[in-house]
């Protein structure tokens, strides 16, 4: 399926950007007229994955993170965040319920919200050289839509 | 994010505007634990009716506060808490431990 349109956004992973990026992701999605609710759980995922960037990717130093976006014909919004940080040891693992090495701070709940906030969570990382989240969501069709 | 905190006869309520992500989750803490430290409160309620966002940080915070009041011997409970938050509360199961009221009110 062609997309009807995207975007590409570049950022430092600097805390102060997590609002942006989750502002940025809403009001692109808003293209789709998805509702409340939908738009809560797109800001939701994209926090967590650009969050995750910021404390793991990039632990002691400011790197890059992208944000694109797709819009598909069947009201479906395809979200890719990627980095060129630390990388991802074990997949698995960090997809576990619970499971982080953030310490008290984090909750582990990260990869968890992403997944069941999105239809489709997909996640590809080689350690020293960064990780890719790739997210897929279908917003519901509302009367007088095509 | 804004904080403000009100004490009255055991109960301190702590109430949170605005959007609670990891970049605000430490300014959350230090508001929760300073509250918690000047009035040793029997009761702990963190307010969310103006909370317009919450990420997975968010349960981090709230726990915190759940471990430091169960050290007092104390309780805490979530209030006034809209759709979003409610949502990310859920996902982490936390209302088995705490009180949590969903429904914005009126201000």
């Amino acid at each position: 399926m062609k997309a009807i349109n995207h975007m590409k956004v570049e950022f430092q992973s600097k805390s102060a950007n997590e609002g942006f990026a989750r502002s940025t992701a809403a009001a692109f999605a808003a293209q789709l007229d998805p509702t409340l609710d939908e738009l809560g759980d797109i800001k939701t995922a994209v926090s967590e994955a650009v969050t995750n960037a910021i404390v793991h990717a990039y632990p002691d130093t400011i790197g890059k993170i992208t944000l694109k976006a797709r819009l598909y014909p069947d009201h479906s919004m395809e979200l890719t965040v990627r980095d060129w940080g630390r990388g991802i040891d074990n997949i698995d693992k960090a997809r576990e319920p619970l499971y982080t090495t953030g310490g008290e701070e984090r909750s582990g709940m990260g990869f968890t919200i992403m997944e069941s906030f999105t239809d489709k969570l997909k996640v590809k990382s080689t350690p020293g050289r960064g990780t890719t989240v790739t997210m897929r969501r279908r917003f519901s069709t509302r009367a007088g839509q095509a | 994010m804004k904080t403000r905190a009100y004490y009255k006869d055991g109960l301190l309520t702590i109430r949170f505007d605005g959007e609670l992500d990891h970049h605000s989750a430490k300014p959350a803490v230090r508001a929760i634990e300073e509250g918690i430290d000047t009035h040793l409160p029997k009761n702990l309620i963190l307010d969310f009716n103006g909370l317009s966002f919450m990420d997975s940080s968010g349960i981090a915070v709230v726990l915190k506060a759940f471990r430091r009041m169960n050290e007092l011997e104390g309780t805490v409970s979530v209030e006034n808490v809209p759709a979003q938050p409610q949502k990310v509360l859920d996902m982490a199961g936390l209302g088995r431990l705490i009180k949590i009221a969903a429904g914005v009110k009126e201000v």
